[in-house]
């Protein structure tokens, strides 16, 4: 928890500075304020300001780059047949810090592991030791600089916005810098994976079986990372969500926005988004544990076969979770059709059905299509529904009753649980989570672009 | 003031079958009222004209007169509008009916996001008025020329309605009311977003639609009404304040609101 | 009429029209009579398909809330069952110390198996004895231990102790695994079962208020697992997502509204801020474990690696809503405190901030209701670890509320069912608490301009 003790450390500074700054703001002014360029509070600023920023970008810096540098420095120290496997080196590493961390008496392992345990240790007691010196010194450096800088001429003020402002382009640097690094990070991982595995086996390969064999000379096949299964179960799935969502979420967006009493709404509308609210997770166990066996048994009294996995629970449960998001969005789709196409349409002795199916809807027709688009998309990465309902078996078929398995899902078991990190079978997760991305995006700058059409043609 | 208006309404006979009459009409906006026992004769094959300062009823009191306001949340009517005598808000009276009997044309042009021939087709469609192709065909075209706009778009019926000019798009709109043989047409300031040249050629078809359709038109400008109309109702503050022939309401009217309106001291 | 004559006089009608488009339509004509009726049932039909999608919805919500309370609600209650202890002193303390170390080592297990041993002297055979060991739970013993060092003088005596029940007999008390079907389809066999009806004729089974659900970790054991770790793991890792995506978030939307130039950067920006809203969130889990654990070595399973990677998630939802709140601010205000020569950055920060708040919380509280419930990118950095001990801080290895119902939902002791309808039934019990708050917000400072 020294990080903690840090931080505090560093916010106590930048009171003291706040304070010191003031006070020589003050002190400059002759009891007069209108003879100082700002506030006597902006010169606090401006000093507490430049005593802590530096400090935290340090540490950033620092927690970025600490855990890689001690790890180089360790592992130049281990012997070459230890470093040259990578099983072995992370199985190596994880034994070291465990020793590091003070346990580990149990492990059997050869002396130069636990001296390397040992050093580890060292170097974390010298690297935070060192992080506080610096951090400390920094802000205090940052202190004496800008108290030293504070003069009645000074424009405090204006540093301390013009700083705010550059805060406030580094915020919103995060979202490219969150985009960025999804990408890279996908890209990077895909890329190794790509080493072992043609991309073309992988997007066009009919079999997924990824086992690899876990020591070299085992007898064991070397896994299929063939990626059509895994987006025909997709599909299937996602197709019956959207058999399930987008007419009962378009219909019910129908009632609520042309035929419900103001009363009937304000129960109905917060009802239904208590859908969007309940977490996936809830979903995947209603999915599996009511839905699924459900499906089973009325499916065995009619003489079918139904998995106790089947891609229609998975498939129905989804819809469910998606009715509120297409109801909400062709509401507000609907609700742009501006009134007089209604009126020019009542005018003329349509009832209110004709009026919605031969006006409205053809008229909300773009915006629409972009809603099922997001729905679309969201129901592609939509994780613990499928995980906790679907199957893990690769099966290339377009039966609902079947066990069907999603990209989703192989992403969670691939990573979960023990993995070691540069096989092919971990390394594909990256490949899907890359493909995932791609579409996905691709589904949802395609639908807001139409949306964002349809919206322009109505303001 | 009162006096003067007892003996306006009284020095305008109450004519002679009327197409479309309003006795007693009081609307209310939840608990504001709008309009104040109004009561109008409309003339068979003839334009009245609606006149008033805006917010005086003039609108509110033509969407009455086909049960437009039906579809607004909140608004009660009390007293009798009839057509051919017969109380258009009776239980019995069917609304989808009775709105194709009163077609009505809106401030602005409002074409529905299909092709021109679909917006004329529209209304003939959904009443089931047509056997067959070739009737439909027949339809759209004779509204088209009734609405004077044949000529124009005679060669690009398949086409987004969408894509007519301003004016284009109005008379579409009227050539879409006349499709289903209405009886009578309103028309709620039908010009106030046309240039003059639109203008001008809508008020000329609705001279020439005289002959065959009853028309009643709100209308902002004074001009407008004098050119088109040969009655005309003024309205102020909800209530029918004045109605005869539109030459003795400009050149001679009696209540001194009217003459005030007339004479621009206000509106 | 017959068909051949009423075609005929359709006929007749559309000539009518379609030769003088001004006569008036004969709208009483059969022929429209009956299309008008038609058009009618038609209007009803599609207000009925509207009425029955809401329906449809409302049912998925109800039977979603009836199957998880009906399978739930039975976890806050346990059973126990109650044992005749013999607190043997030559078991717990032999030389009389009254040592706490010492009573603390002693083999509390021993004085419940003595005590069953006694109830039921016929046991005989490891299987049987194993069996019928089972019908109290392993963390029986704690409860007496904690009572023998509380109170010393017990030693000696025999007392009537309430025990917490293993679970199959837990199971078996609710009702979920039923007598009456075949011994071999049921957990329990007919001498367990028949254990059970002499304790229950003995009235020494009952079920009290499960408080160890509330206080526990995670354990193997149904009957001694609780969600208090997952509870304070969730905490933590929504401190670290407010810390980092409140101030963030905020801070951009004021950029956004306030002070951005219309340039290339704020458009790259607002596309990326769409696009991020509807990333899916495993995408954010393969980021976390990519950049915080393979690339910055945090601590794998730690609520803050999970808080920084669902502030990436939040981000978008927050900067969304605080940009609407902050564009809701008329700009007379903006002119009035401008006019009165305050900075931009003054009548930002004391003018137009505190009007938006209302409305930059409610985004924010929504923000963090959605990151409670998020599961899947955790799972990626590994925070579905088994872990029994409740977290101290944001760096130790924690699971998190929805992860905890995963793992239970996976687990084939059937009395987990229950735990994790529970779990559920907890986690929702939040999430309403914050939408309400939120909901609260909006109505209470709801401002029309």
């Amino acid at each position: 928890m020294s990080l903690t003790y840090l931080l505090l450390a560093v916010a106590l500074l930048c009171a003291v500075s706040f304070y010191f700054g003031r006070q020589r703001a003050v002190a400059l002014s002759n009891g007069r304020y209108s003879n100082l360029h700002s506030l006597p509070a902006h010169y606090g600023m401006y000093t507490a300001l430049w005593c802590g920023l530096p400090a935290l970008g340090l540490l950033l810096v620092w927690m970025m780059f600490e855990g890689t540098i001690i790890q180089t420095m360790i592992v130049a120290d281990l012997p070459e047949e230890v470093t040259s496997n990578s099983g072995l080196l992370s199985l190596a590493l994880n034994s070291i810090s465990q020793i590091a961390a003070g346990g580990g008496e149990h492990l059997t392992v050869s002396p130069e592991i636990v001296e390397a345990g040992h050093r580890l240790a060292n170097l974390n007691t010298i690297a935070n030791a060192a992080l506080i010196v610096v951090m400390v010194s920094v802000a205090l450096v940052g202190l004496a600089l800008s108290y030293r800088r504070i003069s009645s001429e000074m424009r405090a003020r204006n540093n301390v916005e013009r700083l705010f402002r550059y805060i406030m382009i580094v915020c919103s640097a995060i979202a490219i810098l969150s985009t960025v690094g999804i990408v890279f990070s996908l890209l990077f991982e895909a890329l190794h994976f790509f080493g072992k595995v043609s991309p073309l086996d992988f997007l066009f390969g009919l079999e997924w079986s990824p086992q690899t064999a876990i020591r070299a000379d085992q007898v064991a096949s070397d896994g299929a990372f063939g990626a059509i299964p895994l987006f025909v179960g997709t599909l299937l799935i996602t197709l019956i969500a959207m058999f399930v969502a987008v007419p009962v979420g378009l219909f019910s967006a129908i009632y609520m926005g042309e035929y419900a009493s103001p009363k009937f709404r304000a129960v109905a509308k917060p009802a239904l988004e208590i859908l969007a609210g309940v977490p996936t997770v809830v979903y995947g166990f209603f999915a599996a544990l009511t839905v699924a066996p459900f499906l089973r048994d009325n499916g065995a009294v009619l003489g079918l076969d139904v998995s106790s996995e089947s891609a229609l629970a998975a498939g129905l449960v989804m819809g469910v979770m998606i009715i509120p998001f297409v109801s909400s969005l062709s509401d507000d789709v609907m609700s742009q059709v501006p009134k007089s196409l209604r009126d020019g349409s009542y005018g003329l002795g349509a009832t209110k059905s004709e009026t919605i199916r031969h006006v409205i809807f053809p008229a909300a027709l773009p915006g629409i299509v972009g809603a099922v688009l997001l729905a679309v998309s969201r129901a592609i990465g939509e994780t613990m529904i499928v995980v906790m309902a679907a199957g893990l078996a690769a099966n290339m078929t377009v039966n609902p009753l079947q066990a069907v398995t999603t990209v989703t899902v192989q992403i969670v078991t691939l990573l979960v649980g023990d993995q070691e990190f540069d096989s092919a079978k971990t390394l594909s997760a990256f490949a899907l989570g890359l493909l995932l991305f791609l579409i996905t995006l691709g589904l949802n700058v395609f639908a807001l672009k139409v949306v964002q059409k349809y919206r322009e043609k109505y303001d | 003031m009162a006096v003067v208006t007892q003996s306006a309404m009284t020095a305008e006979p109450s004519v002679t079958s009327p197409k479309m009459t309003a006795r007693d009409l009081n609307l209310f906006y939840g608990d504001n009222q709008a309009l104040f026992d109004v009561n109008l004769d409309i003339v068979e094959r003839q334009v009245t004209a609606l006149i008033g300062p805006s917010g005086c009823g003039k609108s509110t009191f033509l969407r009455c007169m086909n049960r437009m306001n039906d579809t607004i949340d909140g608004v009660t009517i009390k007293g009798k509008v009839t057509l051919d005598d017969r109380d258009i808000y009776d239980k019995a009276i069917d609304v989808v009916q009775l709105r194709a009997r009163i077609g009505m044309v809106f401030q602005k042009p409002n074409p529905f996001p299909k092709s021109i021939y679909d917006n004329v087709a529209y209304g003939p469609r959904i009443h089931g008025l047509v056997n067959s192709r070739d009737e439909l065909d027949e339809i759209v075209m004779t509204s088209l020329e009734r609405a004077g706009l044949l000529k124009e778009v005679k060669d690009r019926l398949p086409e987004p309605a969408t894509g007519l000019s301003g004016g284009q798009q109005q008379r579409l709109c009227i050539a879409r009311a006349v499709a289903v043989s209405p009886e009578v047409i309103l028309m709620d300031e039908p010009c106030s977003a046309l240039d003059p040249i639109a203008t001008a050629k809508v008020e000329e078809l609705i001279d020439e639609l005289r002959s065959n359709y009853t028309i009643v038109i709100v209308t902002h400008s004074m001009q407008q009404a004098a050119r088109v109309s040969q009655r005309t109702a003024f309205f102020h503050l909800g209530k029918l304040v004045e109605v005869g022939e539109t030459d003795q309401i400009f050149t001679n009217p009696k209540d001194e609101r009217t003459k005030g309106y007339i004479t621009g001291r206000f509106g | 009429m017959t068909d051949m004559a009423s075609l005929m006089e359709d006929r007749a009608a559309a000539k009518v029209i379609s030769g003088n488009l001004h006569t008036p339509v004969d709208w009483d004509s059969p022929k429209l009579a009956r299309n008008i009726k038609k058009r009618y049932a038609a209007e009803r039909r599609f207000k009925i398909y509207g009425l029955s999608a809401i329906a449809i919805a409302l049912l998925a919500l109800v039977v979603l809330g009836y199957s998880i309370i009906s399978k739930g609600y039975s976890a806050f209650f346990q059973t126990y069952v109650q044992m005749e202890i013999f607190f043997d002193p030559a078991k717990i303390d032999p030389d009389g110390t009254g040592d706490p170390a010492i009573i603390g080592r002693a083999n509390f297990d021993g004085l419940i198996r003595d005590a069953l041993s006694k109830q039921f002297p016929e046991v005989s055979g490891r299987s049987e004895r194993r069996d019928l060991y089972d019908i109290v739970s392993g963390g029986a013993s704690y409860d007496l231990r904690e009572r023998v060092l509380e109170n010393p003088s017990l030693i000696g005596q025999t007392r009537k102790v309430w025990l917490i029940s293993g679970d199959d007999f837990d199971m078996l008390n609710k009702g979920y695994i039923s007598a009456n079907t075949d011994e071999g389809d049921r957990r329990l066999n007919d001498q367990e079962v028949g254990w059970y009806n002499t304790l229950v004729s003995q009235g020494s089974v009952e079920k009290q208020f499960h408080t160890r659900f509330f206080t526990n970790g995670d354990s193997r054991e149904p009957e001694l697992a609780g969600i208090w770790g997952a509870a304070v793991g969730s905490f933590y890792t929504l401190v670290v997502t407010l810390i980092l995506s409140f101030p963030i978030g905020v801070l951009a939307a004021i950029y956004l509204e306030e002070f951005a130039p219309r340039n290339r950067f704020t458009t790259i920006v607002e596309v990326n801020i769409n696009n991020l809203a509807a990333v899916p969130s495993i995408v954010f889990g393969l980021l976390g474990l990519e950049v915080y654990l393979n690339v910055m070595h945090l601590p794998r399973s730690a609520p803050v690696v999970g808080g920084l990677t669902l502030a990436l998630m939040t981000l978008p939802t927050i900067i969304i809503a605080s940009r609407a709140a902050i564009k809701a601010v008329p700009p007379s205000i903006r002119q009035a405190a401008l006019g009165l020569g305050a900075s931009p950055v003054q009548t930002v920060t004391h003018h137009v901030l505190p009007l938006a708040m209302p409305g930059i919380l409610t985004g924010t509280i929504i923000g963090m209701a959605q990151a409670l419930g998020e599961t899947a990118p955790l799972l990626m950095i590994g925070m579905v670890a088994f872990i029994v001990d409740i977290p101290g801080g944001a760096l130790d290895p924690a699971t998190v509320l929805p992860v905890q119902i995963y793992l239970w939902a996976d687990s084939p002791e059937r009395a987990f069912v229950e735990k994790t309808s529970a779990a559920i039934m907890v986690l929702l019990g939040f999430l309403i608490l914050m939408n309400g708050l939120a909901v609260y917000l909006r109505k209470k400072f709801e401002r029309k301009w």
